[in-house]
């Protein structure tokens, strides 16, 4: 059985706490003498604060502490953690608490301590703060123009940052081409939308001088690393905790100002404090994603041959640079311009932006899914313009099969890839000239049918700490794990990454179970506290399997040479000659005078009779630093009916090939890929933070910023390849982030082959029926 | 999330709900509390008290009695929807009733809390205009009976007065020859009508010899639309006079058209004919 | 103000004084220990707060505890005896019905509800029945699958 776990489907380990309500999120805990904290944010964008008292709602019943940004002065500035090299990049101050000018709505200005949150909450009504408005910018590409309001004196123009990425003769390409296709493109910005709100709980001891933070966050070490740094903690006095969490999509990566407040309190009034957000909390304060404009041109011969791409794009930041904002509309966008082609030319400016709004940072996909937009758009583009079928333009461009590197023109090298034969196996599923056939019979009929089509890979598994060195990213990207056989033979296992909705408690103990032959069932994967688990880096970026999972396999590869040279001198053998198979060592030749992996951890554990020179116990660490990323790949098809009366788009079918190498639990695979493409559907159809010229959040409750719900969707058909990664242990890539990436190019570009007979050349995301409507009436003339 | 504090009375009885609403100045009605509650939390309104009046037993069900339905104000969109009377005798209610909210909402939510807060976009006050209900009223000189053009005001404003109790809706009961229905665009987010059409029409011997057709969700309250209404009476109801009564639409709009960010006035007017057509289409096949 | 109220969950009675303002799902959260109930949202849009009022599913944060003064309420931690599972909690084990599970007391309990009105749906009406409730991580394709299991067997 146990060789058989690795890609078998089997039920999450994580699933009987979560069914029946017995799992503990952070705001689910209660300490003795605990306290809440509520936070007032600013209503302004932009703001100078004249006057702010909190003498009124200090008296208020209940409330034990109101605190404004002069009181909360030993709290460093919040961190950004990604230094973009070679960008200018300038970094402006990001307090916790605002003393002078608020540059976003929900920056905090104040935070109430009370015995209850009602009473909490009631106490900020009784702060008096006097605001003197000043003009606001939201708008990335105006806040670059002259005359735009600034934000920081000390960041001209407003702009974080410039990135250059460039390669081979660019201006060759576009004089040297037959045709040359432009599109500019809006990545409306998103909010996450976790479905657990982000909240902290702090306890100090005051006599110790430790402190522990419960925390929702996809990285705990990195919260303690950050935590350290902002309140003066020693690392080795603070524990975070990651408990149960409510899925993140990258909102709980970044460090919070919030989060130290909470800290800060605690630590002042010597009681625990939780502070929970509300959604519209959320909405104002916690990151939000993508929010580009984009300029993209396509340099091609009239053969459809790519020649080169260019492109500029103006990247919202919001009002302060987030802990890993910097790198996403850059490292991880500009360097994937090549996508699944040969581009022998690429030049892309990137302007990092700030403006009166809420921080940007990642957000599933982060930067990829911007990417992918781009090349894949601009590819129907160029098959309308040539007049081939999408197919046969991306045919043409591929990137043929290769089994162990291929190096692209923006200088990264894909590890592995047979994006042709992902895009045959998928049109082949789908039976694609049949749809064809069904939508000329459909077009025939009067009904807007479309086939949209998108190829991908992706950037994951990040990644080697040598490149994040190179890319400013202020951490080491390595992860680590320890694996310890108890003396019955039952397995822990303690990982740096913190998975959070993944199901790596159950992808993992598979991996453990199969590679030593113990049950899934007997192994129990630890994470999420700092106190009882190494160092990692967090999960996010598609990496926990990618890269924790390769920690963790190596990990449990060093216990099984150990138990075999245990095995071998309990049966009295040389090493050398000793077997292994599902479970059990033996001297090869003899597997029915066995020791089970059992036998050996008890020996291992009671040390009774070790060979010579070999340490008790059966445990072994391990820190894994991958050699190269791992670059999933995949092409999705989506077909949609558009009705031109009112604009409403229906979607009828949705195919997701993907490839993310050998699957652990294809189970699990494709539930991450119909979360995946649902979340890309959304940014396609419904979702859009909206902010009006003044800087307010025109969307700030989830009566107004549109989901995907269940009644809207169509069934999601999820088929694979299997490309292993050269460099990763047992070939794994990632599939986190992979359906997200893919699918709001796919379905866009179904949309736009559906109105393709009415003349509608492009729409601005979401496509809301009046969008599409009024697309239709403009074409219409 | 956190409601500012407010006293709490329950009641037992129409008369106690009166008397407590006489004692408490400023006080709010509370039924299921679904329109009332979240805009408590939101701290968008903070009365000094609630007077519960959920419990009171007279003001539930659903009678039908001699070719009048007669339903309770604390009835809920739950019960409109399940109710085997309603669906024969006011289809479009009940169906309306089906499409408000989701299952949850639906099962605390009544259908007189959802017309005393009057919201352009809700959707059973836009089935009751076209249906021309009457409102019974109970307050400090009495019961009165209000029509359904009279009650709804404006936005988010009724004909209820501040001591008011609203306690039953009347309708008349679906006749021979009569199809009616409801038919919504809903908003993503809020599932909200952005527009929302009830139609009914009665055929005798192949004419339409009445209609009666109201639009609620891109106006400030429940609208009849007459225009279109006449374009189909003594009609034979072809899918293009259909077609072309809907187009009607365009006069009765007024010049007060709601937009919001998903569905701008200016489209929201553009296609509200293709959602009345979609309404007269499903009354008309149902009339037959 | 406070007001005494006397309610029942999952069994148990609770003799409480709240203020008036206090909503149910505050009221079930702070017992202590009873947290499966979640807050996901503040406008009424997102299910995870849903629990049974008397055996109808309602929205916690959507009525006040002095409202159900009285009644009798069913958590996601009451919906089968200890040491068991409900049969629609084991389809959204068996159908990976979900990921960080925060939505899942409230879906699991919508689920019900709408098995409750029709316990033979189709798939469009299990879509429809689970509108009022938001998943981020599933796409709500093996919810519908794990309704559908709970409805008609596994394998359905």
């Amino acid at each position: 059985m146990s060789a058989r776990i690795f890609g078998s489907g089997i039920r999450r380990r994580e699933d009987p706490r979560l069914i029946t309500g017995t799992a503990t999120y952070t705001d689910d805990l209660a300490l003795p003498g605990m306290l809440h904290a509520a936070m007032l944010r600013s209503p302004h964008a932009h703001a100078r604060i004249k006057r702010i008292d909190v003498s009124r709602a200090k008296e208020a019943p209940g409330v034990l502490a109101a605190f404004t940004g002069a009181d909360i002065d030993r709290l460093k500035p919040v961190p950004c953690a990604w230094l973009l090299p070679n960008a200018n990049l300038k970094i402006a101050g990001y307090q916790c608490m605002v003393k002078d000018t608020v540059r976003y709505v929900g920056d905090i200005v104040a935070v109430v301590v009370a015995e209850t949150a009602y009473q909490a909450h009631d106490g900020l009504d009784l702060i008096d703060v006097d605001y003197e408005a000043l003009p606001a910018v939201t708008d990335p590409r105006h806040a670059l123009q002259p005359g735009a309001p600034q934000l920081h004196a000390d960041v001209p123009r407003n702009e974080a940052f410039h990135w250059v990425v460039a390669g081979g003769d660019i201006d060759a390409a576009f004089k040297n081409a037959d045709v040359i296709v432009k599109e500019r493109i809006v990545q409306q910005r998103l909010i996450p939308n976790a479905m657990e709100p982000r909240a902290a709980l702090a306890q100090w001891s005051g006599a110790s001088g430790e402190l522990t933070l419960w925390n929702t966050t996809q990285n705990p070490h990195i919260v303690r690393f950050l935590c350290s740094v902002v309140t003066g903690v020693p690392e080795d006095k603070l524990r975070v905790v990651a408990p149960e969490v409510g899925g993140g999509f990258g909102s709980k990566i970044a460090v919070y100002p919030a989060d130290f407040i909470t800290c800060f309190c605690a630590m002042t009034l010597n009681r625990p404090v939780k502070w929970t957000e509300t959604r519209s909390e959320n909405y104002q304060a916690t990151t939000h994603g993508r929010d580009h404009i984009q300029e993209v041109e396509l340099a091609t011969k009239k053969d459809g041959t790519i020649l080169g791409l260019r492109a500029e794009v103006w990247a919202g930041m919001g009002a302060y640079l987030s802990t890993a904002a910097p790198g996403i509309p850059t490292i991880l966008h500009g360097l994937m311009l090549s996508g699944v082609y040969n581009l022998p030319a690429v030049k892309e400016d990137v302007h990092g932006m700030y403006t009166n709004t809420t921080p940007v940072d990642a957000y599933r996909g982060a930067g990829r899914p911007e990417a992918t937009f781009m090349i894949e758009r601009v590819m129907d583009k160029l098959a309308s313009t040539l007049g081939m079928d999408p197919v046969d333009v991306r045919m043409k461009n591929m990137i043929p099969r290769f089994e162990n590197g291929h190096t692209v023109i923006t200088g990264l090298t894909y590890d592995s890839g047979d994006y042709p034969a992902g895009l045959k196996k998928l049109l082949e599923h789908v039976k694609y000239a049949e749809l064809r056939k069904e939508q000329s019979e459909a077009r025939k009929e009067g009904r807007y049918m479309g086939i949209g089509l998108a190829s991908y890979v992706e950037i994951c598994g990040l990644g080697p700490s040598q490149v994040a060195g190179a890319i400013g990213f202020q951490g080491g990207l390595w992860e680590s794990a320890i694996v310890r056989v108890h003396p019955t033979g039952k397995v822990q296992v303690f990982i740096g990454a913190s998975p959070h909705g993944q199901g790596e408690e159950t992808t993992f103990a598979q991996l453990v179970a199969s590679e030593i032959g113990v049950d899934a069932n007997d192994v129990k994967v630890v994470h999420g506290d700092t106190d009882n688990t190494p160092m990692g880096w967090g999960t996010y970026g598609s990496r926990t399997t990618a890269v924790g999972g390769a920690a963790l396999i190596l990990a449990t590869r060093k216990v099984k040479e150990k138990a075999k040279v245990i095995a071998a001198h309990l049966l009295e053998a040389a090493v050398e000659d000793m077997d292994y198979a599902d479970g059990k060592f033996f001297v090869k030749g003899s597997p029915d005078k066995a020791k089970t992996i059992q036998d050996v951890a008890l020996m291992a554990n009671v040390a009774w009779n070790m060979p010579a020179g070999v340490e008790a116990g059966l445990e072994a660490s391990m820190f894994y630093d991958p050699p190269n990323f791992t670059y999933p790949f995949g092409s999705h098809v989506a077909v949609v009916e558009v009705d031109p009366e009112t604009g409403q788009i229906a979607l009828k079918r949705y195919v997701a090939l993907d490839d993310c190498g050998p699957q652990i639990n294809p189970v699990i695979v494709e539930g991450q890929v119909h979360g995946g493409v649902v979340q890309g559907l959304g940014q396609a159809l419904w979702e859009e933070a909206v902010y009006d010229e003044n800087g307010q959040l025109v969307t700030g409750s989830m009566l107004d910023y549109a989901l995907p719900r269940a009644g809207a969707l169509c069934d999601i058909e999820v088929i694979s390849t299997v490309t292993p990664s050269p460099h990763h242990p047992l070939g794994l890539k990632g599939i986190g982030e992979a359906g997200t990436i893919a699918s709001t190019v796919t379905v866009y570009n179904a949309v736009m082959d559906a109105l393709a007979p009415l003349g509608v050349a492009s729409l601005r995301m979401p496509m809301t029926p009046e969008r599409v409507w009024r697309g239709i009436q403009q074409a219409k003339g | 999330m956190y409601s500012s504090p407010f006293d709490y009375y329950r009641a037992a009885t129409v008369d106690e709900a009166s008397a407590l609403l006489k004692k408490h100045p400023g006080a709010k009605l509370l039924a299921g509390g679904h329109s009332l509650i979240p805009l408590l939390k939101l701290r968008l309104a903070a009365p000094p008290a609630l007077i519960d009046i959920g419990r009171i037993a007279e003001l539930k069900g659903i009678t039908v009695k001699d070719g009048t339905i007669r339903i309770g104000a604390l009835t809920t969109h739950a019960d409109l929807a399940a109710s085997t009377a309603l669906r024969e005798s006011c289809p479009a209610l009940a169906e309306a009733a089906k499409q408000v909210g989701d299952p949850a909402v639906r099962n605390r939510g009544t259908i007189g809390g959802n017309v005393a807060h009057a919201d352009p976009a809700s959707d059973l006050p836009t089935v009751l205009t076209a249906l021309g209900a009457r409102f019974t009223v109970t307050g400090p000189r009495g019961t009165r009976t209000i029509d359904a053009g009279g009650f709804f005001t404006g936005m988010m404003t009724t004909a209820l007065e501040d001591r008011d109790l609203l306690s039953a809706i009347e309708i008349a009961a679906r006749q021979k020859g009569q199809g009616m229905a409801y038919v919504k665009f809903s908003h993503p987010a809020s599932r909200y009508a952005v527009i929302g059409v009830a139609a009914s029409v009665t055929v005798s011997s192949g004419t339409c010899t009445a209609a009666a057709v109201a639009i609620g969700g891109l106006v400030p309250r429940a609208t009849r639309a007459a225009s279109v209404e006449q374009a189909l009476i003594g009609q034979t109801l072809s899918a293009g006079t259909l077609a072309r009564a809907a187009s009607e639409v365009a006069r009765d709009l007024g010049t007060d058209i709601l937009g919001d960010l998903y569905a701008s006035a200016d489209y929201r007017k553009a296609v509200a004919p293709v959602w009345v057509k979609r309404a007269l289409a499903a009354a008309a096949a149902r009339g037959k | 103000m406070k007001v005494p109220v006397n309610i029942t969950i999952n069994g148990r009675r609770y003799q409480r004084d709240v203020e008036p303002r206090q909503l149910l799902v505050h009221f079930i959260r702070d017992l202590g220990g009873v947290t499966g109930t979640k807050i996901g949202c503040d406008t009424s849009q997102c299910g995870a707060c849903t629990v049974l009022l008397d055996g109808i599913a309602v929205r916690s944060c959507t009525c006040l505890a002095v409202q159900v003064d009285g009644s009798s309420v069913t958590t996601i931690e009451g919906l089968a005896p200890a040491g068991t599972l409900h049969p629609i909690q084991e389809a959204f084990w068996n159908t990976h019905g979900l990921q960080c599970g925060f939505c899942t007391p409230g879906m699991i309990l919508a689920s019900h509800e709408l098995l409750r009105q029709n316990p033979q749906p189709s798939d469009e009406e299990i879509r429809h029945g689970l509108e009022g409730n938001l998943c981020r991580c599933t796409g709500y394709q093996n919810i519908v699958r794990a309704v559908r299991e709970a409805a008609f067997g596994r394998g359905q």
